[in-house]
């Protein structure tokens, strides 16, 4: 039953989102639904939850790392559900008339019900780890409400603000809460409650503790981090009146809450807890008097009442903590429909502003009433739900908790804070709603919508009725919610408005009289007094923010790169070979190992003169590639020739095959691209002026080069010699038969048992393909690669000086003979191919060799007969083979679902065909067959994008100088 | 035999590391390849070297190991060879692109002291 409380916000906000965006009032009636059924679900439960009672839900996630979703709701958990799904009724509601038609309001609804979710996550997870995963749920969601607005600046200033610090908070949080975990030995709630003394007697209580709390500071905006919650009045009313009453801030106090039990009564909790609480009760007073924003005066007097809240819980006494709660519940009614009230006011005349502001009381008297019985709430008046928790406060403050100066200048601080609260809750009232009306508002107001007052109506008659007859209104539910958090020290506490003449009214009547007073007496400055209070005006916790992010994520980052970064390359690679060379090594000296020994024998003079050749081909290569290209590309080839021959030597037909054909694609692929390198000449008399420093830097890099050649052939040679250990090679050549229906092992293994791979693989080949393509989309050469060829210059000379030849007749005849016969060649090519594809499951072959024999055919005819020819004749679309060839591969993996098997499992079976004769034909082919398909494709259009260059750029090249000269 | 393959997988290593730092994009695209080849033929002769004893079975038959030799690093070199491919070709358009937006071969898109 409790996983509703998540699973139904979670999917209303899904399906809220495909909402269409007119349909205000239809989604407002969605998310209403969804936050009213959880309403009533937890209402249902409270018999499950009184005289301490306790539901559990669980759900195995990752038990063997003690994290499961565990849900479970003990009183106080089920006092905030009914906050949280109560209040959320009324700000849907209030929302259906305050957001306007041009807002996104499916996003609103699914943020909303997403965030209501997450909240409840908090309050019902029944594990630390879940705990913090719905906790930085709710940062991420509350980043996003608040930056709903997000063409403004400063909602968008305001939601990153929040986040950072709510965000940096949580991450604190959970370090605390995975060493509380490791203390206790559980991340389960139930464990780490019962054992309180465990916890604090720990060594690590102390780290547990600050962290902790860091996170639970930062979310309930308690000083130093209270900054943050002003700026994130650029948030939508509704969102303000949720995310600033029964929310956001309130999982702070809820965490501090939580935990009361197993980590309060300390000197360090009281200390911190305390000094936190009543630095934030009485700036957030004072500060709130200054404001001139409605919602301004609003937050900072949630600032305020939140400090109230966590001075209560740091002084770690059970009846402080019974007023805590109640406060809890008292702040959310009445701080809810002030938020909407100032909505409402902010909707209707167009302005927040309290200098502008004044007299609304005769357009809207009922708002105003409303309103002042809500801010008279929030003064703390008599008959009202704020005054009797402040009555506990002012009794709890005057007790004696701990001997110390903190503990004793409590009751002056409550009181002066009071005061405050008096005066700014005067404020609020008095500014707006009384005085002369001025004559410059944006709009006429009036009264707004009935429905939209509802919600208001609903929580002002909440706080009155709690206000005069609490025993019997929210007694019993504040009993069950303090009774699952104090157990048996619950302590006997009186709820009622009256208890006679004592200190704790006489503070009151002080803090009630006093603010009037002192708002009368700043009425004056105040009416055109700039924001913000002053002196602290100056010392914007924005602006500190901001120079600490700049500071942090600019400067210091910065330093950083100069001192540690190189935008150039070779120190990077040189960094790159080194650490892969002690990589190599290191683990090799730890282990002490030995060298082998050299055995010299069984050494065919064949394959050591090949390797000779390979070897000088290699080194050749080397030595060429800076001044000799054409050279060096041909020396590589001669090596990879070699390889391709050891491939075939040491019974590796298949590699022989694929290297042998992709060696030639290569090469082609490199001269290509060869003519648009820039001409480089060896300068003879340059290299003997080499300076010190060059010859220096290079025989570093022949050092490096050296070592790591040494240290690779070394292990290789080691590898070798030794006898083979058992691996998972008998695996495949045991089933590759009898499983995969295929002779040839290495076929079988990459179409069949490792088949998802080759997919993988040739997807990673198109995208490749596809990269190229656009790259050399927009490849723009060097002027001096523009320029026709030496030889097709001297080619067409020879044509120019005689008469009977027209321009370009040379170029066309140049290797006429051998162009005729690759023009001849292209059937045969193709046949090869379709031999490799069929033979490849039985026999040396497969998709990838038949694929790459196939584009080969298509680049003989492109190089025969050049690309204009060629394309006359043939049109060779090679998106459409590479997109045949992923479907076909990955139909052929989905078709085998159809028969109840997993992905990619095939069938084998032979069929004969006339003529071919009896040839494999397993599901397998198929794979293979978009693995031919692709492979075509996806080389085709590398060699034919690289070639389409040639034509392209000095075509473009010949545009630019026609227009130059028409400009001229 | 294993002490040709392995100078062979060394010789290549070296030149191809050599290569890999130096400043013109062409040394290194070849310092690539070379690389690319002993590090084939690196895993291919993790194997062991075998001759005459390819990994193709007798139709109907179950291959072992005495009589094949083992077709994993096989089929991890074909695909290499493949990937190998793919990456010569983005790298070469990458080199071709870089020349053709700086004007210059050099590694870091643009002329250092000499080298």
């Amino acid at each position: 039953m409790l996983s509703v409380f998540i699973l139904a916000p979670f999917a209303g906000s899904l399906i809220a989102i495909f909402f269409p965006s007119d349909q205000r009032g239809a989604t407002a009636w969605f998310a209403g639904a969804i936050a009213l059924l959880c309403f009533l679900i937890a209402a249902g439960l409270y018999p499950f939850v009184t005289s301490g009672g306790v539901l559990r839900y669980e759900l195995a996630w990752i038990p063997e790392l003690g994290l499961n979703f565990t849900l479970r709701m003990d009183g106080f958990a089920w006092l905030f559900t009914v906050l949280v799904t109560a209040i959320g009724v009324l700000v849907v509601l209030y929302a259906r008339y305050y957001m306007a038609a041009e807002d996104p309001v499916p996003r609103f609804f699914a943020l909303f019900l997403a965030f209501m979710g997450s909240m409840l996550g908090v309050v019902l997870s029944g594990n630390l780890i879940l705990l913090a995963v719905f906790w930085e749920l709710t940062s991420i969601v509350s980043f996003l409400l608040i930056g709903y607005w997000h063409h403004n600046a400063h909602a968008r200033d305001g939601a990153r603000m929040a986040l950072t610090m709510t965000g940096m908070g949580g991450l604190c949080m959970l370090v605390g809460l995975l060493i509380m975990g490791r203390i206790v030995g559980s991340y389960d709630l139930d464990v780490v409650l019962a054992s309180g003394d465990t916890i604090r007697e720990h060594p690590l209580y102390l780290a547990t503790l600050v962290l902790i709390l860091l996170g639970a500071l930062t979310k309930s905006a308690q000083f130093p981090f209270h900054f943050w919650l002003p700026h994130a009045m650029a948030a939508p009313t509704p969102v303000s009146a949720y995310l600033h009453s029964a929310t956001m801030v309130k999982a702070g106090v809820f965490l501090l809450v939580r935990f009361w039990p197993v980590m309060a009564g300390t000197e360090a909790w009281f200390w911190i807890v305390g000094l936190a609480g009543l630095t934030t009760l009485l700036l957030g007073a004072y500060f709130a008097i200054f404001q001139q924003d409605l919602k301004g005066l609003l937050a900072y007097s949630t600032i305020s009442h939140l400090g109230l809240i966590t001075v209560l819980l740091s002084l770690g006494s059970p009846l402080a903590a019974v007023a805590a709660v109640f406060h809890i519940v008292n702040h959310a009614t009445f701080k809810a429909s002030l938020f909407m009230a100032a909505g409402i006011i902010d909707h209707e005349t167009g302005t927040r502003d309290m200098r502008k502001l004044g007299g609304l009381i005769r357009y809207m008297p009922g708002t105003a009433m409303l309103a002042m019985v809500a801010s008279a709430a929030m003064a703390g008046v008599p008959l009202l739900n704020g005054f009797i928790s402040k009555e506990m406060f002012f009794a709890e403050a005057i007790e004696t908790h701990q001997a110390n100066l903190l503990d004793t200048i409590t009751p002056y601080v409550a009181t002066l804070a009071g005061m405050f609260a008096v005066t700014y809750s005067l404020r609020f009232i008095h500014s707006v709603f009384f005085g002369k009306i001025p004559s410059d508002l944006p709009k006429i107001p009036h009264e707004p919508p009935r429905w939209m007052r509802a919600p208001i109506e609903f929580l002002v008659l909440a706080c009155l009725v709690v206000g005069i007859i609490p025993a019997i209104t929210i007694g019993p539910f504040l009993h069950t919610a303090v009774v699952s958090i104090l157990g048996a020290s619950t302590p006997q506490y009186n709820l009622s408005v009256w208890h006679g003449w004592n200190l704790p009214l006489i503070m009151s009547f002080v803090a009630l009289l006093g603010g009037i007073g002192l708002y009368f007496l700043m009425r004056n400055y105040l009416a055109t007094s700039t924001e913000g209070p002053p002196v602290f005006r100056l010392l914007h916790g924005q602006r500190i923010f901001e120079r600490v992010l700049v500071t942090l994520s600019w400067k210091w980052a910065r330093w950083l790169e100069q001192r540690l970064g190189t935008r150039r390359l070779q120190p990077q690679m040189r960094f790159l070979v080194f650490v892969a060379i002690m990589a190599g090594a290191l683990p090799l000296l730890l282990n002490h190992f030995e060298l082998p020994p050299l055995l010299v024998r069984g050494i065919d003079p064949a394959f050591a003169l090949l390797w000779a050749i390979g070897i000088a081909c290699a080194v050749g290569a080397a030595y060429q590639a800076k001044f000799h290209r054409l050279a060096a590309l041909v020396l590589l080839g001669g090596a990879g020739l070699v390889t391709c021959i050891t491939f075939v030597w040491l019974s590796a037909p298949d590699l022989a095959v694929t290297q042998l054909l992709v060696e030639i694609v290569t090469t082609v692929l490199i001269l290509l691209g060869l003519r648009w390198l820039p001409k480089r000449i060896e300068d003879t008399q340059e290299s003997e002026l080499l300076s010190l420093r060059v010859r220096l830097r290079r025989l570093r890099d022949f050092v490096l080069a050296l070592v790591a050649g040494g240290g690779v052939a070394l292990i290789a040679y080691t590898v070798m010699t030794r006898p083979m250990p058992e691996t998972i090679a008998s695996y495949f050549l045991e089933r590759a038969y009898k499983e995969g229906g295929g002779t040839n092992v290495v076929n079988v293994i990459l179409v069949d048992f490792r088949g998802f791979d080759t997919l993988g693989e040739i997807a990673v080949l198109a995208i490749v393909a596809l990269t190229v393509f656009a790259l050399l989309l927009r490849f723009r050469p060097q002027a001096d690669s523009l320029e026709a060829p030496e030889q097709q210059k001297v080619q067409n000379a020879f044509d120019d000086d005689h008469p009977d030849r027209a321009k370009g007749d040379s170029v066309a005849e140049y290797l006429f003979v051998p162009s005729v016969i690759m023009r001849w060649m292209f059937p045969v090519s193709g046949m090869l191919a379709a031999y490799f594809f069929l033979r490849g499951h039985d026999l040396p072959g497969g998709g990838f060799a038949a694929g790459i024999a196939m584009s080969i055919g298509f680049i003989l005819q492109y190089m025969s007969g050049g690309t204009r020819w060629v394309e006359e004749r043939l049109r060779i679309h090679p998106l459409r083979w590479m997109s045949i060839g992923i479907i076909v591969a990955a139909a052929t993996g989905i078709g085998s679902w159809l028969f109840g098997y997993p992905f990619l499992t095939s069938h084998a079976q032979y069929i004969t065909l006339p003529i071919v004769g009896k040839i494999p034909l397993a599901s397998a082919i198929f794979f293979d067959l978009g693995v031919f398909s692709l492979v075509v494709g996806a080389t085709v259009l590398i060699l034919i994008a690289l070639a389409h260059q040639s034509i392209r750029a000095p075509r473009a090249h010949a545009r630019a100088l026609r227009a130059a000269k028409e400009a001229k | 035999m294993e002490i040709i393959l392995s100078a062979a997988i060394g010789v290549l290593t070296a030149s191809g590391v050599y290569l890999l730092l130096r400043p013109r994009t062409y040394q290194v695209i070849i310092g690539l390849s070379l690389l690319s080849y002993a590090v084939n033929l690196f895993i291919f002769s993790m194997g062991r070297l075998r001759v005459n004893a390819p990994p193709i079975l007798e139709p109907g038959g179950v291959g072992d190991l005495s009589r094949y030799t083992d077709p994993v690093p096989q089929a991890l070199v074909l695909t290499a060879i493949v990937i190998g491919f793919a990456m010569t070709a983005l790298f070469l358009v990458v080199l071709l692109a870089s020349r053709g937006f700086t004007g210059t071969d050099h590694v870091d898109g643009r002329e250092q002291r000499s080298d």
